[in-house]
């Protein structure tokens, strides 16, 4: 869907560049050869992007504009509708929204309003984030053992906090679409405050 | 006798000199300064142009070392340790990244593409970016 976006509205200035939060470039590869994307489509095995956007789920989206201003701050949209019986937003709705910005500046939250329905991290998210980054190290280095209790170690700081509790399921030999996420489902994910301002959502949310 | 410590800084991964006794991860000064950049004057804990002032001394430093943990609450910074594994982390300091997101500037970032071309964020400036985090999972 990005790509299609892309074809369309690249002549205006318009770029959207993905950002896979995966551990290596194998699992998002079959996303990628899909689309076939022109836009920059890149890999973070790091997760750097989730600490400098404090990004806590996925997807999440967020406008930058022509001077490298945060004018739409983190935004849980999707670019299609097959998740939609789960999350009930709608992708015509936000594709619209992103369209406007693009042909007619439409949408773009005054600063106030970004710093009002930005998600920003705590004390105790930062050092998920800290045990995250060693967890991952530790694994690499084969030391599965001892990255597990730092992986408990940084869900338990950032109970909601998707990315690292989801992204850190195929480390640790756990099934992302499976039983784990189901309990995990169950605790709740992060809230984005930008839900009251896009409004997406069609139907009602469908219980997992 | 100080032996190598591995200290994950803000991702990237420096093998430091280290005594570690007791749950305490003392790090040698030198490794440090040369690493991080970490120097004590007498301002205090310093790094580059920014110094941290230190009230208690004995609790930082000790014979060419400085304990680590306490660098870290000087700092401000988050630190995850292992001890054991002879590894750890420092993190951003939640102060840091909070005045970063509401100055609203998109912080700059260079990552990979599939093929291993390097694209930087600010490389895009002058076009409306959609920035779309996703994952396979």
């Amino acid at each position: 869907m990005w790509q299609a976006l892309y074809e369309e509205l690249g002549p205006r200035g318009f770029v959207p560049i993905t950002v896979a939060l995966d551990r290596n470039a194998d699992e998002p590869r079959p996303f990628v050869d899909k689309a076939k994307p022109s836009h920059p489509s890149l890999l973070d095995t790091e997760h750097r992007v989730a600490e400098l956007f404090n990004i806590v789920n996925v997807p999440t989206l967020i406008w930058i504009d022509e001077r490298g201003v945060i004018v739409r701050p983190q935004d849980n949209q999707f670019g299609t509708d097959t998740f939609t019986q789960f999350h009930g937003k709608a992708s015509a709705i936000y594709l619209e929204l992103v369209r406007a910005w693009v042909r007619e500046g439409k949408g773009a939250l005054t600063p106030d309003e970004v710093r009002k329905y930005q998600q920003l991290p705590s004390a105790a998210s930062q050092l998920a984030r800290a045990e995250r980054a060693l967890a991952w190290h530790l694994h690499q280095a084969g030391r599965s053992e001892a990255a597990e209790r730092h992986f408990v170690r940084a869900g338990e700081l950032a109970p909601k906090d998707w990315t690292i509790r989801r992204g850190s399921m195929p480390i640790r030999g756990l099934n992302p679409f499976g039983p784990d996420f189901f309990e995990l489902a169950k605790q709740g994910g992060a809230e984005f405050p930008m839900d009251e301002v896009t409004k997406t959502r069609v139907a009602p949310r469908a219980k997992l | 006798m100080p032996s190598d410590f591995l200290l994950i800084d803000d991702g990237r991964a420096h093998t430091l000199a280290a005594e570690v006794a007791g749950g305490r991860v003392r790090v040698s000064a030198t490794s440090l300064k040369t690493a991080l950049g970490f120097e004590l004057k007498p301002e205090g804990l310093c790094q580059g142009e920014t110094c941290f002032p230190v009230r208690d001394r004995a609790a930082l430093v000790a014979g060419g070392t400085l304990d680590l943990a306490e660098l870290a609450r000087i700092t401000g910074r988050p630190l995850a340790l292992d001890a054991s594994e002879r590894a750890g982390a420092l993190g951003i300091a939640v102060d840091d990244r909070l005045a970063a997101l509401r100055g609203l500037e998109a912080p700059d970032f260079t990552l990979p593409d599939f093929s291993g071309r390097k694209h930087t964020l600010s490389g895009y400036r002058g076009k409306k970016v959609l920035l779309i985090a996703y994952s396979s999972w």
